[in-house]
This record gives structure tokens, C-alpha cells and sequence, in this order.
């Protein structure tokens, strides 16, 4: 039977020859991020920056603009009004009030929103967060992130060395800040999830470097003289066909909760798509040339082949 | 690699068919379920709030407001304590987070540092794990003939997980009464309670009856003073103070400090009409020291009025017309009926230790949960047919030993969720579809090194051999970082993202197995069907 072969058997694409086109390119790309995100800021959701959120569903269409006449009314300050994946539904941000410390203030608010909207509206959801949790929230997501990457540091370190975990967790870096950057410059909703999202990106682009890595470590011990850019080079394409199959696959899946996954759940997969194509590219653009440029021990003589 | 012992094999069955005794609950009706022996397990997986509809409360308990009271305590406790044993004290007065008191003169100080010493108590409640009992009281001689007392961090600590528990408690007798199913309430931290109602067609009342301390007292009326005379600047007399009606103008009145019963005295709370006007009110029943307290203030008191206070407004303020001495009696107001019945289900459950806020609210619609369902069980039907098809077409009769395990992988997810009876949110779903997605990677990264092996024109026996050894080390290295991802994931979250760090890392342990262990078995069984094969169907 005949297999279908997303990636020929016996490649030998030059990826490490291009590495500079690569990684200036990812140079690039990683400072206009920080430079969106340093010019626009994110678009935090109520999980960082607390307020009240609330999903309503209506019999017909919704008018919003005649909602936000309505809505304003109300006087509960910053209000924003969208809609939310049909034209019969919306989603109503309001703002944290200056100076509150805890939600009595939002409390009020959706009392009020809720008994404006009881006679068209079908009040779906309702979120509140407070000052003091979106301050933890803040807080325990930075530490989430920083300690996912420092774990795999030091992970990477204990089985590879250290030019292995350096160069794996710049690849990281250069993950979520692309992820990042997305998320400024479409000034998508940033909350809780989509932080979620990101620590399985750097969970999953972990796991495609070190199946590159394996093979770079497998061939130190092979090609004891090879040059080193030919043997990342050939590493990089023995596993080019496992990299290709496994993004496909997880893409299919994604692609499927993306479309039908319904609403709520559509940042999150947003991010993860964007997450699995810019950690399949790092793993094999990013993370092997910079093995290059750190430099790799090369006797690997004492180790044991398995 | 390729060589499994009967024992082996039995208990890789064996364990197949735990998982599927696990899982199988969740594909029968509810009655079926129910006639189910005890023995077998009949648990179904847990959905989250997110899914099934309710609402997610995170409330805060003023823990300082109890210690304030405790401190204020302790100020006349020390006051009666040197008065009694007539050493002369001055700037008796709290300090932050203590009390000093000055003793006036050098020659009672040892007395009164015995006197001071002595008012310590044991912590209550505390560690049980230190046999040492720690006093609850710190008595330091600062300066001079200055003694500052300050509650120890011990008594602290314990005095605030009493505060909580009480809390918890008080809360729980609030919440059933709304007759809803299987709330969570639990302790969070160290002054934090979690509140999880599922299915609440109106968490607007869940939130007004949580927020009230409820704490209800009845109190003379000052007749001395009119109560807009001090609104208006005139000093309240001593021993009286000024409260307000809830009502909108708010009304003054001057009551007197000390209460004639407190709420603590009452026993019973329902709800009434009266029978002339037919309007909702609360009648309420003391217990005997209360109801003879109650008795022998308003006969004293015919004609005057007398105030109902709760959380400091006054919800009533009826002349007493004769004495009231059945300990009972009944609150009327300008009540709705839900609010009588509301205040009724408050001063039944009693009044909480201390105030509470709500500091986060997650409340789902029944409606949206479902559709949620919907959509999750849609994605993962099409994700998953799209991943089966593309590894049949990749990897031929390969990719179907595959999809078995992955099949396989699905109802071991379920049943170690069904098992551990954890909660299943959309995040959780959505960690599913993923695990689908990424769990036939350790079958992509075995077949693609055997395929490696085949093209150095290796024997099919020895490449799918070869394989399997090889690919290991990658397929272990490659999914610690992932699991790795998944244990920060889960003690970083709440709820939902909770919900899916537990199904991304039981996917990840579950398809390490099947992917390793299930398709490799196939594939020997088959091979031992085969004898030597030419080439592989790969």
C-alpha cells in the first residue's frame, strides 16, 4: 500500500546554511514584538485587569449601538460593547472603578446591567474579578511563565548540556514573545487562557527542540569529525518527516476546536495555532543554528550510546 | 522490545479493561448507572461550572475585623484585671496590632507583669502536631514602666482559622437553603473562601445572601433625642449611638450601645403574613434566656420603641404594645415576600463571625454550558476522525494500530478522569482534542525511525526493533517538558485552566503508554501472525 509522505524520505535542505537569513529574520520579528507590545500594550482581559464581563444572547439581532445608548445610561463608566461570535449575541466589558479594592462596585453593576437587559437579553455569562485577584492573577501568570522556562532550563541541562538548554530556552523566548507580539499588535483579549495557552507552547515547542536535539546528540556520538553545521544540518533533516507529521496532527485537532469549538474557547486556540507554527519553525530555524553559534562539546566519548 | 511474556500481556489487558470498567459509566443512562453493584464503578466524569451552568464565587473573609474585636477584648480585660488587684495603670490604649498600658507606680510592677502574664491562655484550636501549648498573648515590658501585649502570631493564626471555619459553616447552611445540589465550599489560603453552586437559576440571590453578615440585635430606642438633632451636629448621650433605616430617605435613630438580645439568642426564623394586611413578615422565637430577657425588657418598656438592627440599619422599629413574653415575636417591614423569606433563611443560619467580600464571581448560564458541551463533543468527534484518517494514509495498517491506541487513550482519559472523579471543563476538552492531536506523536516518532532503519536496508524485524529502543529516550525527554508545562500549569490555575492541565497530563502519561506499550504489542502480535515479513506495511 502506498503511504502518503509529507516530507520525502533522504532530505538534505540546506537549513543551516540559511541560518542567518533565519535568525535575522526572527531577530526581527522578536524586537518589532517587544516593540508592539512596548507601543500598544495588551489588551488585558478582566482576569488582569478586573472589571466585569458579561455574555447576553438576544431573540434578534442586536443593535449596538442602540445597547450602548441604553447601556450608558446606566452611568458604570468605561463600557464596552461587541459582538460575540453571532450577531445575536454580545459581550459587555466594563471597567474596574478607580480606586476600588474589592467588587462590590462590579457587584452593583451587573445587577443593574442584568435588569437592564431581563426583558430582551438572556444573560449567558458573568465574570467578576476583582483588584485583588487580577493583581494575583498578574502575579502567579508571570511566575507560571518564568518557572515553565527555568524548569525546562534546567531539564534540558540535566540530559543535554548546557549550550542544548541555552539554546532551547532562547527558542522559548523567542515563542512567547512572537505569541506575545500577535496578541499586541491584533490587540486580541489577553486573559487568563490564552496565558494557559502559552505555557502549553512553551510545553509543546519544548517537545519538538528536543526531538531535534536527541538526534544532534545521537549524531555527536556518530560523526565524531563531521563538521558541525553538516551534522545539525542532518539531524535537522531525519527529523524534518516526525516534525512536519506531528504539527500536522496537532494542527488538525486545533483547526477542528478553532471552528467548532464554539466561542469561548476561540483565543485559546487562536494562540496555540499561531504557537505550533512558531515553535515548529524555532525548533528547526532557531534552536539547532544556535547550537552553532554557542558552540557544542564535541567528544562525547566517556557518554554512553543507547 | 518486541518480546512480550504471557504475564506481560495479561496485564496490559488487565488494565484495558480497568480503564474501560472506568470509563463505561459515562456511556449509560442514569438508571442504569444507578442499579450498577457497588463494586463496579459507576462514577461519571465531573463537569465544571463552565459546562453544566452555575456559579463560582471567591469570597474574603475581614479576619482583622475579629482581631480588632479581640483586641478590644483584651483592653477591658486588662482594665478589670489591674483595677482588681488595685494597681494604678494610665494610658491604657490600643496600638497597632496591640495594647500599652502604663503603670503609674515602680512598686506594683512585678504584680503587674503576674497580673498581665496571667491573662495569657492557651492557644485553642491550634497546631495539633506541637504538644507545647503556646500562650496567645506576648507580654513585654518595652520601656520604662510600659507594658505593650500583643496576640501572638500562634493565636492569630488560630483565632483567623476559626473565623474561616465558622464562616464556611455559616455559609453552608445559607447556601443548602437554597436548595441547590452538591455545593463546593472550601477553604482557600489562609482567609479565602471558594463558593461553587452549580446549576443556581439566580446567583444575584446567592450573592445578596452571602454578602450579609446578618448580624441582628434588638436595642432600645433613646427617647432623650430626636435622630436628625445628631445628624445635625447635637452629641448622642453617652452610652447611646446613631444607626439608620435601610430604607431610601434613610431615617435616623439614636439607640441605646447595648443591645437588649442579641441575634445569637434566637433559634427560629420563618416566614409569616400578617393577618389584617396580609403582608409578608419574619417571625422569629428566642431560646428560654432569651425569650425571659426579651420578656422582662419590653414589660418594662410598654409604649416605647424598640429597634431591630441588622448589619448595623435598622429594618424595624415598632412600639412595644404589651409585653412579649412567648419568645417569640415578628419583624414587619416593607418586606417582599423574597425578601422575608431571604431574611428568615439569614437569621435561621445565623450571622457569620465576621463581614465578607466577594473578590472574584464566575457565574454560566445552564444554556451556554451546554452549548459548550456541544461544541466540545463536535470538535473532538471531528479532530479526532481528521487525525485517524491522516495516519491511515501515512502510516497504512501502522497508522490503524495507532489509531487503536489512540482510541484506547481517549477511554483511559475518561476513565482516569471518571476515577479520580475530576472536573471536566471546556479548557479540559480543549486539553483533550490536543492530547489527540499530540498523543500519536510517540507513534509519528517510532514509525519514522523505523522507516529510517528500513531505508539503511535493515531486516523489518530488526528496523521495527531498532525503532522502538531508539525512539524512546526521544518519545521520555520530549514528553517530560510537556508534563512539565502541565504541574506549573496546574498550580498556577483556577478552576477551568485547572480543568485542563489535569486532562493535558493525564493525556500526556496515557499516551505514552498506549502509544509505547499498546501498539507495540500489536505490532509483535501481528509480527508473530506474519513470521517474516518482506517489507512492512509502513
Amino acid at each position: 500500500m502506498k503511504t502518503l509522505k509529507l516530507v520525502p524520505a533522504n532530505t538534505a535542505i540546506g537549513f543551516i546554511r540559511h541560518r542567518t537569513i533565519a535568525m535575522s529574520l526572527s531577530l526581527v520579528l522578536v524586537i518589532a514584538s517587544i516593540g508592539v507590545f512596548l507601543a500598544n500594550g495588551l489588551n488585558f482581559g478582566i482576569d488582569f485587569r478586573g472589571g466585569t464581563l458579561i455574555e447576553a444572547s438576544a431573540e434578534s439581532p442586536v443593535d449596538l449601538g442602540e445597547l450602548r445608548g441604553r447601556l450608558g445610561a446606566l452611568n458604570l463608566g468605561e463600557v464596552q460593547i461587541q459582538e460575540f461570535g453571532k450577531n445575536t449575541d454580545v459581550l459587555i466589558r466594563i471597567a474596574e472603578a478607580e480606586g476600588a479594592t474589592d467588587a462590590s462596585n462590579n457587584l452593583s453593576a451587573v445587577e443593574r446591567v442584568r435588569g437592564e437587559l431581563a426583558r430582551d437579553f438572556d444573560v449567558r455569562r458573568v465574570e467578576i474579578v476583582g483588584p485583588q485577584v487580577s493583581a494575583e492573577l498578574i502575579q502567579t501568570g508571570l511566575m507560571a511563565v518564568v518557572a515553565a522556562i527555568a524548569s525546562m532550563l534546567i531539564y534540558i541541562w540535566f540530559r543535554f548540556e548546557w549550550q542544548f538548554s541555552v539554546g532551547a530556552v532562547l527558542a522559548l523566548v523567542h515563542d512567547v514573545a512572537l505569541t506575545i507580539g500577535i496578541f499586541a499588535m491584533l490587540q486580541l483579549d489577553f486573559n487568563l487562557s490564552i496565558l494557559a495557552a502559552i505555557l502549553t507552547i512553551v510545553g509543546y515547542s519544548m517537545n519538538d527542540t528536543v526531538v531535534v536535539y536527541d538526534r544532534v546528540r545521537e549524531n555527536l556520538r556518530k560523526y565524531k569529525k563531521m563538521d558541525l553545521s553538516e551534522l545539525l544540518n542532518i539531524a535537522i533533516n531525519e527529523t524534518l518527516s516526525r516534525t512536519v507529521m506531528t504539527s500536522v496532527t496537532t494542527m488538525l485537532a486545533l483547526l477542528a476546536l478553532y471552528l467548532l469549538g464554539g466561542e469561548v474557547i476561540r483565543g485559546f486556540t487562536f494562540a496555540m495555532i499561531w504557537g505550533v507554527i512558531v515553535g515548529t519553525y524555532s525548533s528547526i530555524f532557531i534552536a539547532s543554528p544556535l547550537l552553532m553559534l554557542l558552540g557544542v562539546k564535541r567528544d562525547w566519548s566517556g557518554t554512553q550510546v543507547n | 522490545m518486541l518480546h512480550f511474556s504471557k504475564f506481560k500481556i495479561t496485564g496490559i489487558a488487565l488494565l484495558m479493561l480497568v480503564g474501560v470498567m472506568f470509563a463505561l459509566p459515562n456511556f449509560m443512562r442514569e438508571e442504569t448507572r444507578l442499579s450498577l453493584p457497588d463494586f463496579v464503578p459507576s462514577g461519571t466524569l465531573n463537569l465544571g461550572l463552565d459546562l453544566q451552568g452555575g456559579s463560582h464565587l471567591l469570597l474574603s473573609v475581614d479576619t482583622d475585623s475579629v482581631q480588632r474585636e479581640r483586641l478590644e477584648d483584651l483592653t477591658s480585660d486588662i482594665r478589670l484585671a489591674l483595677r482588681g488587684e488595685r494597681i494604678g495603670y494610665s494610658g491604657l490604649s490600643r496600638i497597632d496590632n496591640g495594647v500599652s498600658v502604663t503603670i503609674r507606680d515602680a512598686a506594683d510592677m512585678e504584680k503587674a507583669a503576674t497580673v498581665l502574664q496571667d491573662l495569657a491562655q492557651p492557644v485553642s484550636g491550634g497546631v495539633l502536631t506541637s504538644f507545647e501549648q503556646r500562650a496567645d498573648l506576648d507580654v513585654e515590658n518595652t520601656q520604662g514602666q510600659t507594658f505593650v501585649l500583643r496576640a501572638t502570631p500562634d493565636a492569630i493564626a488560630a483565632r483567623n482559622t476559626r473565623t474561616v471555619q465558622q464562616s464556611i459553616e455559616i455559609i453552608r447552611r445559607r447556601v443548602d437553603e437554597l436548595g441547590t445540589t452538591e455545593p463546593t465550599i472550601q477553604r482557600q489560603g489562609e482567609k479565602r473562601i471558594l463558593v461553587q453552586v452549580p446549576g443556581l437559576d439566580d446567583p444575584e440571590r446567592l450573592k445578596a445572601l452571602l454578602g450579609q453578615t446578618a448580624k441582628m440585635n434588638f436595642h432600645l430606642v433613646d427617647q432623650t433625642i430626636n435622630g436628625y438633632d445628631v445628624v445635625g451636629g447635637k452629641r448622642p448621650p453617652a452610652g447611646s449611638r446613631l444607626v439608620y433605616t435601610d430604607t431610601e430617605p434613610e431615617v435616623p435613630y439614636v439607640i441605646r450601645r447595648r443591645a437588649i438580645v442579641s441575634g445569637e439568642r434566637l433559634v427560629d426564623a420563618s416566614v409569616g403574613f400578617d393577618q389584617q394586611t396580609n403582608a409578608p413578615e419574619v417571625n422569629f422565637r428566642f431560646d428560654t434566656l432569651g425569650g425571659r430577657k426579651f420578656g422582662e425588657v419590653t414589660q418594662a418598656n410598654i409604649g416605647r420603641p424598640f429597634a431591630i438592627v441588622l448589619d448595623d440599619k435598622v429594618i424595624s422599629a415598632p412600639i412595644i404594645q404589651s409585653a412579649i413574653l412567648g419568645g417569640s415575636g415578628r419583624i414587619t417591614g416593607n418586606f417582599s415576600v423574597q425578601e422575608a423569606n431571604d431574611l428568615a433563611i439569614l437569621l435561621r443560619a445565623g450571622a457569620l463571625p465576621a463581614p465578607m467580600s466577594i473578590l472574584e464571581e464566575r457565574t454560566v448560564g445552564p444554556g451556554l454550558g451546554a452549548d459548550s458541551v456541544a461544541a466540545g463533543r463536535i470538535a473532538l468527534i471531528v479532530g479526532f476522525f481528521a487525525v485517524i484518517g491522516f495516519m491511515v494514509v501515512s502510516y497504512s495498517l501502522f497508522g490503524l494500530f495507532a489509531n487503536v491506541a489512540l482510541i484506547a487513550n481517549l477511554l483511559l482519559i475518561m476513565a482516569v478522569l471518571s476515577g479520580l472523579q475530576a472536573t471536566l471543563t471546556l479548557p479540559g476538552i480543549a486539553g483533550i482534542v490536543l492530547t489527540v492531536g499530540m498523543a500519536v506523536d510517540a507513534n509519528v516518532l517510532i514509525f519514522e525511525r523505523i522507516r529510517e532503519e528500513l531505508a539503511l536496508d535493515k531486516a523489518p524485524i530488526i528496523a521495527i526493533d531498532m525503532g522502538y529502543s531508539r525512539a524512546l529516550s526521544t518519545i521520555f525527554d520530549a514528553n517530560v517538558t510537556t508534563f512539565l508545562a502541565a504541574i506549573i500549569l496546574f498550580q498556577l490555575g483556577s478552576g477551568p485552566i485547572r480543568g485542563f492541565a489535569i486532562t493535558l497530563a493525564i493525556g500526556i502519561v496515557t499516551s505514552v503508554f498506549t502509544a509505547f506499550v499498546l501498539t507495540r504489542l500489536f505490532v509483535a502480535l501481528w509480527l508473530r501472525r506474519q513470521g517474516k515479513p518482506e517489507a512492512l506495511p509502513l
